[in-house]
């Protein structure tokens, strides 16, 4: 287990290494100059290089590159182009709206999908599982987004249960903040919920399709038992797969969902930055997502080991 | 009073007839052996015993396990039943146990499902005392294992202590041993007789191997197309066949072909010191990976004309050698030479000396691409060729190919799943032969047939070894084959040949120990005086 | 479940013939201005109703679905035109560091969701239909890459190929011949699944301005001027999230049709 678990580390790190360089890679090929942007265009020589200097752009680039790594690391992610101040700040605070929103959301997908997708297994064929089936067939193809906006309309605007937009802040307690979440996350939740029960229901279709689980019928567990004892770890080693891929996604959807609710995520802090050409915030904050990617998919790689003892001693 | 009496038993599924009016009976410490080959709706007997059948299965007729019928009861009274008074044991041991649990949840599961006031701890000793009587004493295998820590012959035990854990009155055996290998085999079928007669339990093994059954079943019970053809005591049946079916069966398990003289020796393949190593995954994080020696120090020779065999149980090393004979793998050490020239130059096959050589494989139905015609799935050899017939003489070509191996020229537009197994295995023939290959290399080429079918493939192999003048290597596991089709053979084991002679020879008065305890452990039939009719 | 197939193909065909006539004929121009007939419901004169420039709403979705299945089918194309080589090539060099490398990209890739990926192009580029089409393109190489991969790593254990090797026939050969055949209902089962998702992806970048740019019509922007209208004139919103709903659902109805009706096994059931 300690041999997987450093091995998996060390891909970890690996990953985040050379994301890195991708990003900053690719945003150093971005035509235009920030400083001579930030002062527009007629803006004297002198000037410019000062402020080229004090945005650190004048230093080669691997030593850029090597300050940008070394400064998140001590978490110091630069100074804003535009505002001028930490960009460290600027993020932090959104972060506790869009994190909260994705995590949120992937429990109430996995809440969701795991007694669907177990319920229409447990009745193949029959009228519950085309029922759940179709159900998610359609979750599937709905955008989130117009979802957000329907539920707006349904529960903000006719019912007046919560409100249309806007983020009151943790500081009004743990509930406030869930509250104002709600629509949200359901918003988010509901499509990759669909996608999950599908997974779900197919994965333990092929395990209930094992020579094991005739032989634990065999040995007298009843068709039930023989699900939720024998059938439901092993069909749980492709729905972690997909839940990692989901926070992921979840993740670049609250960006899209904060647009509809106007919540201060880094969704709106993105969209600020790139009309403002803010490109150091732009890069903090793709590199803020992917960091979270990554480390969700090393959890995913150490909880598959968790279940599967066939993992713990390969390697 | 009989333990299982199943009458006028029919069966089928989505309208499918499986079986029909099957009726047999097993009494108290009776072993039952029902066998027939594939398509004899044996294996489903067995699971419409244990009603376990597929969905969409119809049945009629009686199943009595004492005086209750099976098909009348309810699913909560059957689940009372299976594991407690039925057990079953199942053909595959490496999938059927839960990867993800340990042997001893598994076994300690058996008691506890029935037994629900026995405590977790009480459980467990009872699973350790259960794995113990089946040959897995806890020193050695705790309870704390997982199935992939185990050999197939073990797992195999754990399924068995599974099935007998709370001493059933039957215990149901389908195919238990058919994917062992012979040793296994052998140490398992001593271990269910053990077992039934201890515990006086009947036994009901299903089966396709009449050798396997011979000596150990008290009855036999002979089925074909789901219906029962014969049965009776196993010594009076196999003495006096009256059902031509069953004499078929049992002059096809145990067939002999003759072979025609092999010319004068003349060496045609050299394999000289070969030794082939396999990387292992490193087991420290820094340290040298290790090396797995597939293959050590091999020496032989085979001569123009000569059939030769090639046997030994699974991880032998025997399929690693095949693909360095073929040139498809580099060997280590050694070298491979057909007629002087070598099989692997440098670091790519040598083409010239691959298409003097060509291959027949086990699997009948994964040995072609399913997209492809036969003819052009059989001409696929000729791209060794610098100069491939063309048009006429490629029809010709393909027309002779199919022609010998006993099929017509009609079959070479068709696809390859509207032929049966053994006409596959004879497509494959056809595409080993089709460039009048110097050596042919039969790997496993009829252990994935029924006898019937297999004993068909044998007589055309002898056939074709007149016609052809075929030299070839014979792999096999199945050492009655190998006796009939081969002038020579060589015994390997853990990736050395340890014994090699004569045939006959090696048979009558095996010298290594391992050749020894091989023939002691395959099954052969009781040859009986045939009663006259 | 010939059933799913053909619903869903009536579905996507009637997108795809709307999105073609598109060129020749729409009821209105799209982009005319109509300011007095604003927001109107549908009626007999504009079937699907105005938006608030008094546009007509088919003609829009008529000229959008253009949009979105462009977006779409190139995405498509690109992932499956360097996802399945790529994955073919890691096949057949199993095990070597070539394979390791093709993988670990893939992993790296999956680690950008298209969405992020979009936001790095479209900061550097600038918003447009083109750098949609690349975030979602790029994004869509590694699904093909590793459904091939995984399907050709069980074909390359098969004897039919150790048979090709045999006939000496070279990797790339094999990969081509024998491999790419037997992957290909694999490859439009999922080709069907990523178009639809393709769809989805396009929607969602255009409602929040990094996808088509005006005036080209798009249904996801669609969506982004009808959300502060929501309440008044929910016609606005509702028609182009059914255009969406019903042509994704289509597409994966279609999908799930096909991988029944190709799969051999289900075929053999259904005689």
């Amino acid at each position: 287990m300690l041999r997987y678990t450093i091995k998996r580390l060390i891909s970890l790190f690996i990953s985040l290494a050379v994301a890195s360089i991708v990003i900053f890679a690719v945003i150093e090929i971005a035509p235009g100059d920030p400083a001579s942007f930030m002062l527009g265009m007629n803006a004297q020589p002198e000037t410019l290089a000062a402020l080229r200097a004090e945005l650190g752009l004048d230093v080669p680039k691997v030593q850029r590159y090597l300050t940008w790594v070394g400064g998140m690391l001590s978490g110091d992610f630069g100074t804003s182009y535009t505002y001028r101040t930490p960009v460290m700040d600027m993020i932090s605070d959104r972060l506790w709206v869009s994190l909260p929103l994705a995590l949120y959301a992937l429990v109430l997908s996995t809440a969701l999908a795991f007694p669907a997708g177990i319920y229409a297994a447990s009745r193949r064929g029959q009228a519950g599982d085309i029922g759940v089936m179709g159900a998610t067939q359609l979750g599937v193809a709905v955008p989130n987004f117009w979802f957000a906006m329907m539920l707006v309309l349904i529960f903000a605007i006719n019912l007046r249960w919560f409100a249309a937009g806007g983020f009151v802040g943790w500081d009004k307690g743990l509930w406030a903040g869930l509250h104002a979440l709600t629509l949200p996350a359901i918003a988010l939740a509901l499509p990759q919920a669909a996608i999950l029960a599908r997974v779900m229901r197919s994965s333990l279709l092929d395990v209930l399709g094992e020579d094991f689980m005739r032989t634990a019928r065999a040995k007298g567990l009843t068709a039930r038992q023989a699900l939720w004892r024998h059938g439901l770890r092993n069909a749980l080693i492709p729905v972690l797969t997909i839940i990692g891929l989901q926070f992921s996604f979840l993740l670049a959807g609250s960006i899209i969902i904060e647009q509809v609710f106007y919540l201060p995520g880094l969704g709106r802090l993105v969209f600020q930055s790139i009309s403002a050409r803010d490109l150091i915030v732009v890069e903090s904050v793709v590199m803020l997502l992917v960091f979270s990617v990554i480390t969700v998919n090393f959890l995913v790689d150490l909880a598959y080991a968790a279940v599967d003892p066939r993992l713990r001693s390969r390697t | 009073m009989n333990l299982l009496e199943i009458t006028n038993l029919s069966l089928s599924i989505h309208a499918l007839k499986i079986l029909r009016d099957v009726t047999l009976s097993v009494a108290p410490g009776e072993i039952v052996a029902v066998t027939g080959e594939s398509g004899s709706g044996k294996s489903l007997t067995a699971l419409a015993t244990m009603q376990l059948l597929p969905k969409g299965a119809e049945l009629s007729g009686h199943i009595m396990l004492g005086d209750q019928d099976l098909t009348e009861l309810t699913e909560a009274q059957l689940c009372e039943i299976r594991g407690n008074d039925v057990g079953m044991v199942f053909q595959e041991p490496m999938t059927a146990l839960n990867p993800v649990q340990t042997i001893g949840a598994q076994v300690a599961e058996t008691i506890r499902v029935h037994h629900r006031d026995v405590s977790r701890q009480e459980a467990e000793a009872r699973a350790a005392e259960t794995l113990a009587r089946v040959g897995l004493p806890q020193d050695r295998f705790p309870l704390s294992r997982y199935p992939h820590e185990l050999s197939g012959g073990q797992r195999q035990r754990v399924v068995i202590a599974m099935a007998i854990a709370l001493r059933p009155r039957l215990l149901i055996a389908d195919e238990p041993t058919t994917a062992l290998d012979v040793t296994t085999q052998a140490q398992i079928l001593a271990l269910l007789k053990k077992l039934a007669q201890e515990d006086g339990m009947g036994l009901l093994m299903i089966t396709h191997d009449l050798a396997v059954v011979a000596d150990m079943a008290d009855r036999i019970i002979v089925m074909r197309h789901g219906e029962v053809v014969e049965q009776g005591e196993t010594r009076s049946l196999l003495q006096n066949m009256r059902h031509p079916y069953t004499k078929m069966l049992f002059e096809a398990s145990g067939h002999r072909v003759s072979l025609p003289e092999p010319p004068p020796p003349q060496p045609l393949l050299e394999v000289r010191n070969v030794i082939r190593d396999y990387r292992l995954p490193r087991t420290s994080l820094f340290g040298h990976p290790g090396h797995f020696r597939a293959v050590n120090d091999v020496s032989f020779t085979i001569q123009r004309g000569e059939r030769l065999g090639l046997v030994g149980e699974s991880g032998c090393g025997k399929s690693t050698l095949t693909r360095a004979l073929l040139g498809l793998e580099q060997v280590q050490g050694g070298s491979i030479t057909l007629n002087g020239a070598p099989v692997f130059s440098g670091t790519r096959p040598n083409l010239d000396v691959r298409r003097q050589m060509q291959v027949v494989f086990q699997d009948p139905f994964g040995s072609f691409n399913p997209r492809h015609r036969v003819d052009r799935l059989i001409t696929e050899p000729f791209h060794l060729l610098h100069d491939p017939p063309q048009g006429a003489d490629r029809t010709r070509a393909i027309d002779e190919a199919l022609t010998a191996v006993g099929l017509t020229h009609k079959d070479a537009s068709k696809y390859i799943h509207e032929f049966s197994g053994g006409q596959r295995q004879r497509i494959a023939i056809a595409r080993a032969l089709i460039i009048r290959p110097e050596l042919i290399l039969f790997d496993e080429a009829v252990s994935a047939l029924d006898v019937s079918v297999r004993a068909q493939i044998l007589d055309l192999l002898a056939d074709l070894c007149g016609a052809y003048d075929l030299t070839y290597l014979f792999i096999s596991h199945d050492l009655s084959v190998v006796r009939t089709v081969t002038d020579r053979v060589l015994v390997m084991k853990s990736g050395e040949i340890v014994e090699q002679g004569q045939t006959e020879d090696v048979f009558e008065r095996p010298a290594h120990t391992y050749t020894q305890s091989l023939i002691a452990a395959a099954p052969v039939l009781p040859q009986f005086e045939q009663a006259r009719a | 479940m010939i059933r799913n197939l053909i619903i869903g193909g009536v579905l996507s065909a009637v997108f795809v013939c709307a999105a073609l006539i598109s060129f020749v004929w729409t009821p209105y121009d799209h982009a005319a201005l109509d300011i007095a007939n604003k927001l109107k419901t549908p009626n007999a004169l504009h079937l699907l109703g105005t938006d608030h420039f008094g546009r007509d709403i088919l003609s829009m979705i008529m000229v959008g679905a253009r949009t979105s299945i462009a977006v779409a089918l190139v995405a498509v194309g690109i992932g499956m035109g360097l996802g399945v080589p790529l994955g073919l090539w890691a096949a057949a060099r199993q095990g070597t560091w070539l394979d390791e490398l093709i993988m670990r990209g893939n992993d790296l890739v999956f680690a950008f969701p298209s969405l992020v990926i979009a936001i790095l192009i479209t900061a550097i580029f600038g918003a447009g239909a083109i750098n949609a089409i690349i975030a979602i393109g790029i994004f869509n190489i590694p699904v093909f890459a590793r459904i091939t991969r995984g399907a050709a790593l069980s074909l390359w254990r098969r004897e039919f190929i150790l048979a090709a090797r045999v006939a000496g026939k070279s990797a790339a050969r094999i990969s081509v011949e024998h491999i790419l055949p037997n992957v290909t209902n694999l490859l439009i089962v999922q080709g069907t699944i990523q178009f639809s998702l393709g769809i989805l992806a396009e929607a969602g970048l255009s409602y929040v301005g990094l996808g088509a740019q005006p005036p080209t019509p798009s249904w996801g922007r669609m969506l982004a001027d009808a959300q502060t209208l929501v309440s008044i004139a929910p016609h606005m919103a509702l028609v182009p999230g059914f255009a969406i709903i019903l042509t994704v659902l289509g597409l994966n109805l279609m999908g799930d049709g096909l991988r029944d009706y190709l799969d051999p096994r289900l075929r053999v059931a259904r005689v």
